[in-house]
């Protein structure tokens, strides 16, 4: 059976990714950030799963608004990275792994998860962002096959946040039910607090985001509970967002261990936070 | 802001909600944006924006807030800013500028607001 080895939960900001890509992680405005990714990515980096699951919404770029699936994953064997407008990122293509896919569509489908299946999807920064904070030289492959789960967190009404905790459920099981021996990570994507639009942009509200950081740890089922209202008056228009890192929450067992977090204002508009737990079982 | 409040409708000051009235309205201008990640289609818009606009069936509101650059139109008129954010790029702007647009600040100001730790309500 495969096992998840780890949660990673992070902002994707994208000019977190486009300070990586223009040599400006030791800037001033940006040094610590990056700072705070390092304790993350060093422990990551000796804990490769086979396969991670992404949990992400897209940006306008890999699909439009012509279709709006709540939920969607991808089964793809490779994932383009999408050229937003003004070339892609210099980062590699994404290589899929439809035979877990597949497994996890039927899975999630048997549970009540009816899932929007994307045979082929280019991947924005939305998707591509999250792999840089997990390993910032990819080289020419990221360091595993990757699957995208999209949430649509852009159009109202959103998923709530107990159908994205419950979603999280089902992917653990799902995820522990593939008949072959492989170790997954999760990552859930997007927040923390920020709004883009209104006379209330630029808000941020970091005794919410902290608030949500502690307890996305220890009572995730607190953060399940929130309204769609809630969530929007606390965390912001866009900060909305944080409801997919309940997707990677609810896949992980209720006990974890913190591995590292960070928060960090601002990332642009937005304040961006991560949080790493291992999900194994602590030894004896 | 001139979002119709209806039975059910989330009411919270300063905040749009791109909701499903609004992505009706918006959604021929949304395309528009989106059509803006091509480079040729970019080029085509510059050469003539009206045309460009019309092509793209606007309304007549629509393509003056377009022609306009009038950000905060755009967002009344149904633009989901990760869309009206297209032609923002295209134009060099930032979503600080965009910030500094919907907040009445100025670019300098909000900028100034977000690395002194965001903004708070009330």
């Amino acid at each position: 059976m495969a096992e998840v080895i780890w949660g990673l939960a992070t902002s994707h900001v994208p000019s977190i990714g486009a300070a990586m890509d223009r040599g400006k992680t030791e800037d001033p405005a940006w040094q610590a950030l990056f700072d705070g990714y390092a304790p993350a990515r060093a422990w990551l980096a000796e804990h490769r799963p086979d396969v991670a699951v992404l949990v992400y919404n897209d940006h306008a770029n890999g699909i439009d608004l012509d279709f709006i699936p709540t939920f969607g994953l991808g089964t793809a064997e490779r994932y383009e990275v999408a050229d937003e407008g003004y070339g892609r990122r210099p980062v590699p293509d994404v290589l899929g792994h439809p035979e877990l896919s597949f497994h996890l569509v039927e899975s999630l489908v048997d549970e009540g998860f009816d899932l929007t299946v994307f045979q082929e999807l280019a991947v924005d920064h939305g998707f591509t962002v999250p792999l840089s904070v997990w390993t910032p030289d990819p080289g020419d492959a990221w360091p595993c096959p990757v699957i995208p789960l999209l949430v649509n967190v852009i159009q109202y009404p959103q998923p709530t946040a107990a159908r994205c905790y419950a979603l999280g459920q089902a992917l653990g099981r799902a995820i522990r039910s593939f008949p072959g021996d492989l170790t997954v990570g999760v990552l859930g994507t997007g927040g923390m607090s920020h709004q883009l639009a209104g006379t209330r942009a630029g808000f941020i509200n970091p005794d919410f985001d902290a608030m949500w950081m502690e307890a996305v740890e220890k009572d995730p089922a607190r953060l399940a509970a929130l309204s769609r209202e809630e969530l929007i008056r606390q965390a912001g228009s866009e900060g909305i967002e944080l409801i997919m890192w309940l997707v990677m929450r609810g896949a992980l067992d209720e006990q974890v261990t913190k591995v590292h977090s960070d928060y960090f204002v601002p990332a642009s508009n937005t304040a961006a936070g991560i949080a790493l737990f291992d999900n194994r079982a602590p030894e004896a | 802001m001139s979002t119709p409040t209806g039975a059910g409708r989330l009411d919270l000051p300063g905040t749009p909600i791109f909701d499903g009235d609004t992505s009706r309205r918006g959604f021929r201008m949304n395309k528009l944006f989106m059509s803006l990640r091509d480079a040729a289609a970019r080029e085509r818009f510059l050469a003539d924006e009206a045309a460009y606009c019309r092509e793209f069936r606007l309304s007549a509101e629509q393509e003056q807030a377009v022609l306009a650059r009038d950000w905060q139109a755009m967002i009344d008129l149904g633009g989901s800013i990760f869309y009206v954010y297209k032609l923002a790029m295209m134009d060099g702007r930032s979503m600080q500028y965009l910030g500094g647009v919907f907040t009445g600040m100025g670019e300098d100001d909000f900028l100034a607001a977000m690395r002194a730790g965001g903004r708070r309500d009330g």
